[in-house]
C-alpha cells in the first residue's frame, strides 16, 4: 500500500521511474545509475525508515527477461504503514551497484549474502565478505549457471584415516 | 591339563576384559546439526534410556568422549569442524553415522551438503533412516557394543588393521529382486534366494 501523494512526489522528483502494480502492491523500477539517489529519498523524504529485505534474481533464460539480475529491496515507512518495492536490474560485466548501509545499517548482511550469492559488488560496503559459503569458496552458487551439485566443492577435503586421527 | 584355581577365578583373555570395559561404557559425543539430533535427544532421554546399554554420559567436550554421533547434514563449512573434533577425540574411538544425511547426503544433493561423511571420516556404524527412531539408534550401539567386543584389543591393533584404513562408502551395492510377474510386493517373511 502506497499513498497517491507519495507517489507523485517520487515520480516529480525522478522522471526515469516506471511504476507497476500487483495487489496494490507499488512497485517502482528505477535505472542502475539512480538507485541510490531514489533510495536515499524514499529514506529521507518520505519516511521509508524500514529496510525490510534486500534481494536478488537472477534472470538467466527467464522467459522474456532483457536484464540478467534483478535487485530487490523491500521498504516500509513505519509512520505512514506504506509499503514500496522498488526494483533495479544490473547486467555483466559491469556488476556492481552503490551499497545502502550509509542508509540502513541492517543491509550489511543483506549485501553480504547477494555477494556471496549472486557475485554483485556493492560499492562502498564496509565489510563485503562472504556471509554463508566459505571463504576459499570461487563460485556464486545461486546464479542460474552454476550447477546445482556444484562443481566438485563439495568432495574437495583431505581424508582422515584411521591411523593419522 | 586342569588348572587348580581358588573359587570365584575366571580366566580370560586381556583383551577380552578391555573390550567388555569398554563397549558398556561408551561416551557419546553428539555431533547433532539437524533432525536426527532431536531423536539423538529421545534415544538419550528416559523413554527410550540409553543408560541401560552404558552410554547415557553425553559430553560435548570431545576431549571426554570415544563414540562420536554424527546426528543430520553436514555441509562444507561444517566437515573441518567435524575433522577436528574427531581428531581431538581419545583413542580409543568410534563413530555412528546416524541417519540418511550423514550417511550419503539424504536428498541434499546440492553444492554445499557434503555427500556421506564417510568420505572423509572412518565411520564404525550406520543408522539408516530419516530420521531414524530411537530403536535404530540403540539397536547400532548395540551393534558397536558386539563388535568392540568381538574385535577390540587392548593396544587398540584392530584400527591399524588395512580393511580400517580405507574409507568405506555408505552406498554398497545392493542386490536386485525381481518379482515374478502379477507380484507386487512380497508377502512377509517370505524371501527371494
Amino acid at each position: 500500500m502506497i499513498e497517491p501523494q507519495t507517489k507523485t512526489a517520487l515520480s516529480s522528483a525522478f522522471p526515469s521511474i516506471t511504476w507497476s502494480e500487483f495487489r496494490a502492491d507499488a512497485r517502482a523500477v528505477v535505472p542502475c545509475d539512480e538507485i541510490y539517489a531514489v533510495l536515499r529519498f524514499l529514506r529521507d523524504d518520505l519516511g521509508f525508515d524500514l529496510l525490510v529485505d534486500m534481494t536478488c534474481v537472477d534472470y538467466l533464460s527467464y522467459r522474456g527477461a532483457e536484464d540478467r539480475f534483478g535487485l530487490v529491496y523491500l521498504l516500509c515507512a513505519t509512520e505512514s504503514n506504506e509499503r514500496i518495492t522498488v526494483r533495479t536490474f544490473v547486467n555483466e560485466p559491469l556488476l556492481s551497484v552503490p551499497s545502502v548501509v550509509p542508509l540502513w545499517a541492517g543491509a550489511n548482511w543483506m549485501e553480504r549474502e547477494v555477494w556471496d550469492m549472486f557475485g554483485i559488488r556493492f560499492e562502498g560496503h564496509p565489510d563485503l565478505r562472504r556471509i554463508l559459503m566459505p571463504d576459499e569458496f570461487t563460485a556464486f552458487p545461486l546464479r542460474k549457471d552454476y550447477p546445482l551439485q556444484g562443481r566438485g566443492e563439495r568432495h574437495n577435503f583431505s581424508v582422515l584415516y584411521r591411523a593419522e586421527s | 591339563m586342569a588348572i587348580e584355581l581358588p573359587e570365584n577365578v575366571v580366566v580370560s583373555k586381556l583383551d577380552e576384559l578391555a573390550s567388555w570395559c569398554r563397549k558398556n561404557s561408551l561416551w557419546p559425543m553428539p555431533f547433532a546439526t539437524a533432525c536426527c539430533g532431536i531423536e539423538l535427544m529421545a534415544t538419550g532421554a528416559s523413554r527410550h534410556d540409553l543408560a541401560r546399554f552404558g552410554a547415557e554420559v553425553f559430553r560435548f567436550s570431545p576431549r571426554q568422549c570415544d563414540l562420536m554421533i554424527v546426528a543430520g547434514r553436514v555441509v562444507m563449512k561444517m566437515l573441518p569442524v567435524l575433522q577436528r573434533i574427531w581428531q581431538q577425540m581419545h583413542e580409543p574411538k568410534w563413530c555412528i553415522s546416524m541417519g540418511a544425511c550423514a550417511s550419503t547426503g539424504g536428498v541434499f544433493d546440492t553444492y554445499s551438503v557434503v555427500q556421506g561423511i564417510d568420505r572423509f571420516l572412518p565411520v564404525d556404524m550406520y543408522v539408516p533412516g530419516c530420521p531414524p527412531r530411537p530403536e535404530q539408534l540403540i539397536q547400532s550401539i548395540i551393534d558397536l557394543q558386539d563388535k568392540i567386543q568381538r574385535e577390540g584389543t587392548v593396544g587398540g591393533r584392530e584400527f591399524t588393521t588395512r580393511s580400517r584404513q580405507e574409507p568405506k562408502r555408505a552406498l554398497v551395492e545392493l542386490p536386485v529382486i525381481t518379482l515374478p510377474r502379477g507380484v507386487s510386493h512380497l508377502p512377509q517373511g517370505v524371501r527371494i534366494e
